[in-house]
């Protein structure tokens, strides 16, 4: 006898695939778990390969590699600070440009911009936020790097008089550029994050200012800018982190002289640019554990700014920071 | 009507009038000013990223011809190269580690979202952490891993090695961003479902997937465009080439190579090929972001009939 | 969106509930998806095979090349088929990649792929045998040698060049004379600008600005650096006490560049700079040049003959004896330099160990017909010999079977 018993979901009722993909329950779950520690167990082995690879330079090294300056393949020397101090230098200058620029675009575009521009331009801002990092290297190459050299670098040199910090050759490469080139690529991932936070402020409050008779600059400044304030530092913060990481841009236009720089203008590199330079001919004793090592400080460094900015920018939806290239 | 000009409480009320429409006045000046200004950063913003694309495409565009898609790269001097093994190195590469990271992301999303205890928090914690590592260093572990020689390892360049590198910058992004869509489906959907008697697999596969198709579409395109572009992992892990590699187990071009190596040359005809090269990334790069907004917006006006 | 059932009769001959559901508008976002997806790998597939029937420009034959007094010149290409890998100097790089090209042209089933990641990235990854063959200016040191992983090595030269020292100075013409002191206190620092009196008394009809140096070195570990600096310590005590020779050298002053390429693209595209770049690569830019004072106290053009001559003056290089830089002689070049391949003399796959010896050897002598074309002198006929003497050792997996056939 044939009983026809409705149990639409009962296994046995799919063909293929979605046959062989409903397993029981405990597999289910087992399958889960161990994707997840699969993942977990990547992310110990990363962070064990890089220590087990620089560990024979920190312990020759100890911690003079953070303290010294001096890059000698030759002599196997090695030290890490010319990189840090490079990073963090072409870091704050990229910051000290895009941070009031961003800004005042991330207003512009909540409050300042026709209604009908608003999606156009905010989608515009972030499909910018896209474009891949070796093109912004080529242009800056190729073409930024020519114009600081015959218009920009001779005129603020002018106008200071070639007084530090815009002395020195001006041959377009250099610190400068490299900051203005980060600049660029960071501000599309903090606008559009500035924005969300800026539009994400209670409705009610916005109104009321209006209600009790201010401008538009004042609901801006003394309503929308501090209760979004958390927030703005977050997006600040996961700009600076991705400013932080950046190699290949950096890389192409930066001038890889691993000492100090003495001005705006000179050359330098940064922990990220040296490791991209030297990483495929490392052959003396150390040099690419020394290399590993600097890449591992980098990754701290880059890891603890992103961590301590998602902290801070709860408020922000996933897709967005997706969006942005921030996940 | 007669003036009351010794009213003192007219005089006063015209005297505040006037000190409000001064405030008044001064306060618009300054919005004005104010306002002008976030709009001038607004333009100091779009301008050079304007500029940037509109010079890609010009010096690319003159780079593109039916050569520059189907030939091998010529050496210097001889013309007529283009990139043809670059382009299939890239897809190789990025489809490998796509096909790899989609699904295992995926898989970690779903794990991720089901519950909030303190182990899902750590591994979404390593996710976060994972997702801040410069690429760079992601292509110094394929190197130690892939690349190096001991055992377990191919000893040489190789896609291979550059997809696992790929895939490591990808699969952070498709884990948190499908957790999220994921998270995005109501409920009440897979209760139903296991009301009804289903598996969890069957719910999963059959009713939260589906239901999580346009943020999960959004999270993989925007992955594949990320990766794609990605030059630093490759550096030490793909190795170049100058003809085709028939294999992922051996060494091959991408697209962001050759613009990071060529961009650097003396010779005009292979700058040429970088900008043709650049011009190529960035429009294959838009149009998985464009599309995965288009698609996935489309996928929900459908649903939502 | 209604779902219905129906009853679809099962094996057992009894009937199971089959839900249907309502036919949904044609998901024209879904097909999108898929296109995105597939026609990039529909696109590629196209290439592959559009590529694959890529027809060349040039059509020269190398075996066909004119004769020269080498008996194996008419030889035909016999290498077996294969993909091998190559990575080093710089200095090679013009050379190796036409080279390699033209082969392919003339026989597709041998593809070798070389990247120019300077002397020393070519050596470490020799080392590390993440390649088949390694390309480098200067040969393995005994310590380099220790550091082989793939057995005893083997060094082959394969070409031989000279180094101009190319400056953009706008206004003035090629043929600045320029002395081996004034060059090492340029690259010292010491002479700063270039109306400097040590480079005016050298040059007394010639405008010199007075703009500063911009002095241009390499970056990364290269070949093409020890042979500047072996010369630059032979005819300076400050720089031999200073920086000394290298691959890679404390440089006082001077900005760094990745490979040939990067210096020549630096000296192209900044005015008042100055740099030192295989001779290729200034003829290929038109750049301008120096005449440097040899030896002998004559200055000398970089040209194939001047390198020749240099070179001429050391007949009898061995991998330890290799520097020819400021030969004797009226008309050398003091600035020359050969360049080697390094292979291991225990090759683990017999079928790509013959295809590796059988294009060096190619390389080494019918090859070397290109080399002329691109500027680099070609081998002399006695170091001809000592390549195919240096690959006639290498052998297969057994250590025993002689790769390279002399018949």
């Amino acid at each position: 006898m044939s009983v026809t018993t409705i149990d639409p979901l009962r296994p046995g009722t799919s063909r293929g695939l979605r046959r062989f993909l409903e397993v029981p329950d405990g597999a289910y779950r087992g399958v889960l778990a161990a994707v997840a520690a699969l993942f977990a167990i990547l992310l110990l082995a990363f962070i064990a390969s890089l220590v087990i690879q620089s560990r024979s330079a920190f312990a020759h090294f100890g911690f003079s590699f953070l303290t010294t300056h001096k890059w000698d393949p030759v002599h196997a020397h090695f030290g890490a600070l010319a990189f840090i101090v490079g990073t963090l230098e072409t870091t704050v200058i990229a910051m000290v440009i895009a941070i009031p620029i961003g800004l005042g675009c991330a207003l512009a575009l909540a409050f300042a911009v026709p209604r009908r521009l608003q999606v156009p331009l905010g989608t515009a801002v972030e499909l910018l936020a896209a474009v891949p990092s070796v093109v912004y290297g080529l242009w800056g190459l190729l073409v930024l790097a020519p114009w600081m050299r015959q218009y920009i670098e001779p005129w603020l040199g002018h106008i200071t008089g070639n007084h530090f910090p815009f002395s020195g050759a001006q041959i377009g490469t250099g610190l400068l550029l490299a900051g203005i080139v980060l600049s660029i690529m960071v501000l599309p991932t903090l606008v559009a994050i500035s924005r969300d936070v800026l539009m994400a402020v209670s409705e009610t409050e916005i109104e009321g200012a209006f209600a009790l008779g201010a401008t538009r600059w004042q609901v801006m400044r003394k309503v929308v800018i501090p209760s979004a304030r958390s927030g703005i530092l977050g997006a600040t913060t996961l700009a600076t982190g991705r400013a932080l990481g950046e190699t290949i841009a950096v890389t192409m236009v930066i001038g890889n002289t691993p000492a100090f720089a003495h001005s705006l203008y000179s050359t330098s590199a940064t922990m990220a640019s040296v490791i991209a330079n030297e990483f495929t001919e490392a052959t003396e004793p150390y040099h690419l554990a020394s290399l590993v090592a600097v890449g591992l400080l980098l990754m701290a460094l880059s890891v603890l700014v992103n961590l301590a900015a998602r902290l801070a920018v709860r408020s922000v939806s996933r897709q967005r920071a997706i969006g942005v290239g921030l996940l | 009507m007669t003036v009351m000009a010794a009213d003192p409480v007219v005089a006063r009320r015209t005297e505040i009038q006037q000190t409000a429409q001064r405030s008044a006045d001064r306060r618009q000046l300054l919005s004005r000013f104010g306002l002008l200004a976030c709009r001038i950063c607004l333009l100091i913003a779009l301008t050079p990223l304007v500029a940037l694309l509109v010079y890609v495409f010009i010096r690319g565009a003159s780079a593109w011809n039916w050569a520059f898609f189907s030939a091998l790269p010529h050496p210097a001097g001889i013309p007529g190269g283009g990139i043809s093994n670059a382009i299939i190195g890239s897809l190789i590469i990025d489809g490998i580690a796509a096909a790899v990271a989609i699904p295992f992301g995926i898989t970690a999303g779903l794990f991720l979202s089901q519950s909030d205890g303190r182990i899902p928090g750590l591994l979404r914690l390593a996710a976060d952490v994972m997702s801040g590592v410069p690429a760079i260093v992601v292509g110094i572990f394929a190197y130690v891993v892939l690349v190096l020689h001991h055992p377990g390892s191919l000893g040489h360049y190789s896609g291979v090695a550059a997809s696992f590198a790929i895939g490591i910058v990808m699969l952070p992004i498709i884990i948190r961003a499908s957790e999220t869509a994921i998270r995005g489906v109501p409920s009440v959907l897979s209760e139903a479902g296991l009301a009804l008697g289903a598996r969890k697999a069957t719910v999963a596969t059959r009713i939260v997937l589906p239901a999580a198709l346009p943020g999960l579409i959004t999270a993989v395109l925007l992955a594949i465009a990320r990766g794609a572009g990605e030059t630093a992992p490759l550096l030490f892990t793909a190795g170049g080439a100058q003809f085709l590699a028939n294999s992922p187990l051996k060494q091959m071009n991408a697209v962001p190579l050759v613009i990071y190596q060529d961009g650097i040359q003396a010779y005009p005809d292979i700058v040429r090929v970088a900008w043709g090269s650049a011009l190529a990334l960035v429009l294959a790069v838009l149009v998985l972001s464009v599309g995965s907004r288009l698609v996935s917006a489309r996928i929900r006006r459908v649903r939502d009939v | 969106m209604s779902v219905g059932w129906t009853l679809e009769p099962t094996q057992d001959g009894g009937r199971s509930p089959v839900r249907t559901f309502p036919v949904r508008p044609k998901c024209s976002a879904r097909r999108a998806a898929r296109a995105l997806l597939v026609s990039p790998l529909a696109f590629g597939i196209l290439l592959a095979a559009c590529s694959s029937s890529s027809s060349p420009t040039t059509t020269t034959k190398p075996s066909t090349a004119a004769a020269s007094a080498d008996p194996y010149a008419t030889v035909d290409l016999h290498a077996p088929a294969g993909t091998l890998s190559g990575a080093g100097s710089t200095f090679d790089q013009p050379f190796f990649t036409k080279a390699f090209f033209l082969y392919n042209q003339a026989d597709s089933g041998v593809s070798v792929n070389y990247a120019s990641v300077g002397s020393g990235g070519g050596i470490a990854q020799f080392q590390a045998t993440t390649v088949n063959f390694g390309a480098t200016d200067v040969p393995m040191s005994p310590l380099d040698i220790s550091k082989a992983t793939g057995g005893q090595v083997l060094q082959v030269p394969i070409a031989l060049g000279g180094e101009a020292i190319s400056y953009n100075l706008p206004g003035v013409a090629k043929g600045l004379k320029l002395t081996g002191p004034v060059i090492a206190d340029i690259y010292l620092g010491t002479v700063k600008t270039w109306n400097d009196p040590e480079i005016k008394n050298l040059n007394p009809g010639v405008n010199l600005p007075s703009n500063p140096i911009e002095v241009d070195h390499r970056a990364d570990g290269s070949g093409t650096t020890y042979i500047f600096t072996d010369y630059l310590a032979k005819i300076s005590p400050a720089w031999a006490a200073g920086p000394g020779t290298g691959k890679s050298v404390a440089w006082p002053v001077g900005v760094g560049e990745q490979g040939n390429e990067g210096v020549a693209g630096y000296v192209k595209d900044t005015p008042y700079s100055i740099g030192y770049v295989e001779l290729a690569y200034a003829l290929q830019n038109n750049f301008t040049y120096a005449q440097v004072k040899n030896a002998a106290g004559q200055y000398v053009y970089p040209s194939l003959a001047s390198v020749a001559a240099d070179a001429a003056q050391k007949p009898n290089i061995t991998a330890v004896d290799f520097s020819i830089t400021n030969e004797p002689g009226a008309t050398s070049y003091p600035i020359s330099g050969y360049s080697w391949v390094l292979v291991y003399q225990l090759q683990k796959d017999q079928g790509l160990g013959t295809t590796l010896v059988d294009v060096l050897d190619w390389l080494s002598h019918a090859g070397q017909q290109q080399a002329a074309t691109l500027d680099y002198v070609p081998l002399p006929a006695n170091i001809q010999q000592l390549a195919r003497a240096t690959l006639l050792q290498v052998t297969g997996p057994d250590g025993k079977t002689q790769l390279l056939k002399t018949s």
